[in-house]
């Protein structure tokens, strides 16, 4: 395949420093394509179309790949986050002890639908399948804090509190 | 955190007790944290010589946050829901006072307690070292018979001696399609290469099960001697333990292993001396249901798109990398040093004809003792969830239970007396699937947990065969307008027809196994589904759209709570007078039943 043309400068810019600093970290390494988004994200915060191009560009990949990797996994966000994360479980044991109603809570609370980020940038609120602690459900986590066996007052509370 | 030997180490006597806080993820989420710097606290103030240290999860997740309390003998006291607040307490009587505090004990080496039971009928083999030891210390595991199992391994035994051994423990994989784990090494090791991989499963993707998180979490020097005498079974010098991406607490604790087994010489070049080579790398998954799937988690390492591939060629033959390739679940390798040490007949005198050993199951949804527990293979569903798990929530009815997630399907409480055992549990239409099991009581619907179901295999089918991708998504469409009380008479057949298509169409197992949840469903609860569709009804008063909610007069005293709560302001009434729930304006939303304290609203 022909090599695509370099584009042009304004698009082009220099890589962000983190990315050129993770890419540097897994030179040589077979398959890291993952780990660098997911070491990248953590830096970032989000996967930008300029990020992935400049990762597509120091991993010498197709940015096409680097893009359908992006996509394939729930991991990664194309998009900004609110400072703090909220996942709220919605695996089978949360969702039989009343999920529904503890997103619904938070999503009173906050006035952001699912996946939604609050108007003052401080939360980005998520549903996720099963974070591991089932028998204390219903569950959610804020950041990398777990929150268990949560009514819809105390998620309200915790939201506030937090 | 220091260890408990170092503490030990740095005092100038033998403590008076060790005190060990319980510190997996869920010990973690219940507050546990907060009840160890309380703890580190209380102890320093009374400057008692106690030694403090840390472990995972005992599986007794309904009573966290868990406090083991030691004495000099070795003798043990747990204590159960500890908060900061009752520390002090807990210091001045027992620690300082040599006084047991009765009320909260859960378990205790001297006296019979309620919890008993939870552990009665329990055989634990691959949670033998959780919430015993501490995770962080790779001395702990040595110190009770860690990497003896590949000492004896390496150096008394050759690889087919090893395999042979596996085989004959009857070992399934633990995985969900429990394929015998001796043969499936015989493979690997049969298949000539320079090079050849080992894998561990650790993406457990059934919403509603830990078992996996609480062993890598619990005992991750375990199940790295499982994957170290597989790769010396089978010729292999590399391995990746594949962790879910909502896992971090494993990484951590993995990482730390992998560091100390390297310090000690048990991963590198020339493992103790025998020429044997082994380096072992972890590969944190980013999020996709479908990575579980073998040969899409092995996509997933090699860093593209977690897409399966049609089999054969198998793994053994053709994997990572096209290299040959051992993959197993972590729980399976979790029970291979146990029976490197005590024999595969040993191994092999637990269970059934077909299924051998023990198996760990994650309690969760309405059952009394949610948590880990690990029970020989032939006892039943009812015992699980009765004997073990104490019975159903609040005391109510038990409906039925969810077996094997995603891919498996839900056995009613009528088929209680069924043998945990691969055949047995298949007969029914669900599978032993990893370990999940979903306790679901009078309240739960169905046709909803059918619809769950659907929802997510939908979205987590990764798009390659049509039947999987499109077909999902139409069985779902129309589970959702049966749930919406817009079902019509031949969905129920439509549904059977598309289950069928997606099973014989699907390249792998997500596509294969998808409908299960809705043909146990259909097959037992036929009547709900029908309550659905023709009267509009739900009779587990689950489904939103087809419940009324009422006010009975009689029991209305007019104390005006409900219509405050009330979001839409669409309940009205004079103070101290019956109120009225206007229906046309009612969203259903269950908040004045919440509210009520005189049991006057009725839901139909
Ligand atoms: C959709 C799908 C998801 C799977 N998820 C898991 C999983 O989370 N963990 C696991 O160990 N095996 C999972 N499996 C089974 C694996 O493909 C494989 O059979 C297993 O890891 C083999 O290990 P075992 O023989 O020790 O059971 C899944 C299979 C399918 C089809
Ligand atoms: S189902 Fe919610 S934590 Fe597992």
């Amino acid at each position: 395949m022909k090599k695509a043309k370099p584009a042009p400068k304004a698009v082009r810019g220099a890589a962000d420093p983190a990315v050129k600093k993770v890419v540097a970290r897994h030179a040589g390494n077979k398959g890291a394509l993952i780990t660098v988004l997911q070491e990248v994200q953590a830096e970032l915060g989000y996967l930008s179309g300029q990020t992935i191009e400049q990762i597509s560009r120091a991993m010498d990949l197709p940015a096409s790949q680097v893009y359908g990797v992006a996509t394939f996994y729930t991991q990664f966000r194309l998009k900004p986050v609110g400072k703090h994360l909220m996942r709220v479980c919605h695996g089978t044991a949360c969702h039989v002890s009343g999920a529904g109603k503890i997103s619904q809570a938070l999503e009173d609370e906050l006035k952001v639908g699912d996946g939604e980020t609050t108007e003052d940038g401080k939360f980005t609120l998520e549903t996720v399948a099963c974070l591991g602690c089932c028998s204390l459900a219903p569950v959610m986590m804020i950041d990398s804090e777990t929150y268990g066996r949560l009514t819809p007052d105390s998620a309200r509370k915790a939201a506030k509190d937090f | 955190m220091r260890t408990a030997a170092e503490t030990r180490k740095r005092s100038s006597k033998i403590p008076d007790y060790r005190v060990v806080v319980g510190l997996g993820s869920c010990g973690i989420a219940a507050g546990g944290h907060k009840v160890m710097a309380a703890l580190k606290d209380e102890i320093k103030k009374s400057k008692l010589n106690v030694a403090l240290a840390e472990t995972g999860c005992v599986g007794m997740c309904y009573r966290e946050v868990l406090l083991d309390v030691y004495d000099k003998a070795g003798n043990l006291f747990t204590y159960g829901n500890m908060t900061p607040e009752r520390l002090p307490r807990l210091v001045e009587e027992h620690l300082a006072g040599h006084q047991p505090v009765k009320d909260w004990l859960v378990r205790a080496h001297n006296q019979a307690l309620p919890d008993d039971s939870f552990y009665a009928k329990q055989k634990r083999i691959v949670l033998r070292n959780c919430g015993v030891f501490n995770p962080e210390s790779i001395q702990d595991y040595m110190d009770h018979q860690g990497y003896q199992a590949l000492v004896k391994a390496l150096k008394t035994m050759t690889p087919e001696q090893v395999i042979k051994e596996v085989l004959d423990s009857g070992l399934r994989g633990r995985g969900g399609a429990g394929f015998p784990t001796g043969r499936k090494w015989q493979f690997a090791r049969d298949s000539r290469n320079d090079k050849k991989y080992v894998i561990c499963n650790g993406d457990e993707g059934d919403p509603g099960a830990f078992m996996d998180r609480s062993v890598l979490e619990g005992d991750p020097h375990n199940v790295m001697e499982g994957m170290l005498i597989a790769a010396y079974a089978i010729g292999a010098d590399e391995g990746y333990l594949y962790v879910r991406a909502e896992y971090p607490l494993a990484v951590q604790r993995l990482k730390l292993a992998i560091t100390e087994a390297k310090k000690k010489g048990l991963l590198g070049k020339n493992i103790m001396g025998t020429g044997f080579n082994f380096e072992m790398k972890i590969k944190e998954g980013a999020g996709a249901f479908v990575c579980g799937e073998e040969t899409a988690l092995m996509a997933s390492i090699e860093g593209k798109r977690g897409m399966p591939k049609l089999r054969p060629p198998f793994p053994a033959v053709s994997g990572l990398w096209g290299k040959p390739t051992n993959i197993n679940n972590v729980e399976t390798y979790a029970n291979v040093s146990w029976i490197i040490l005590n024999g595969g007949a040993a191994f092999a005198a637990l269970g059934t004809e077909k299924s051998k050993g023990s198996k760990v199951f994650a309690l969760a949804g309405q059952i009394v003792r949610g948590g880990l527990v690990e029970v020989p293979m032939g006892i039943t569903v009812w015992e699980i969830i009765y004997e073990v798990g104490g019975g159903i929530k609040g005391g109510r009815q038990f409906k039925a239970v969810q077996m094997g997630g995603p891919s498996g399907g839900c056995i009613p409480a009528a088929l209680a007396d069924t043998v945990i055992d691969y055949d047995s549990v298949t007969q029914t239409g669900a599978i032993m699937g990893s370990g999940g099991m979903v306790v679901m009581d009078d309240t739960t619907c169905m046709v909803d947990i059918a619809r769950f179901f659907l929802d997510f295999t939908q979205k987590e089918s990764c798009g390659k065969c049509t039947f999987c991708r499109v077909g999902t998504k139409r069985m779902l469409e129309i589970l959702d307008r049966i749930t919406k009380g817009q079902g019509v008479e031949g969905d129920i057949e439509l549904l059977l027809e598309l289950a069928d298509k997606i099973k014989v169409s699907s390249l792998c197992g997500l596509g294969q196994t998808a409908p299960n949840p809705v043909l146990t469903t259909i097959k037992y609860f036929r009547d709900e589904y029908e309550a659905h569709i023709k009267q509009k009804k739900c009779p587990a008063h689950s489904c939103k759209e087809l419940l009324t909610y009422e006010i009975i007069a009689e029991k209305c005293v007019g104390c005006t709570a409900c219509a405050r709560v009330c979001p839409s302001s669409c309940i009205a009434g004079a103070v101290k007078k019956p109120h009225v729930i206007d229906q046309a304006k009612c969203v259903k939303c269950g908040s004045c039943v919440v509210k009520c304290k005189f049991d006057a609203i009725r839901v139909s």
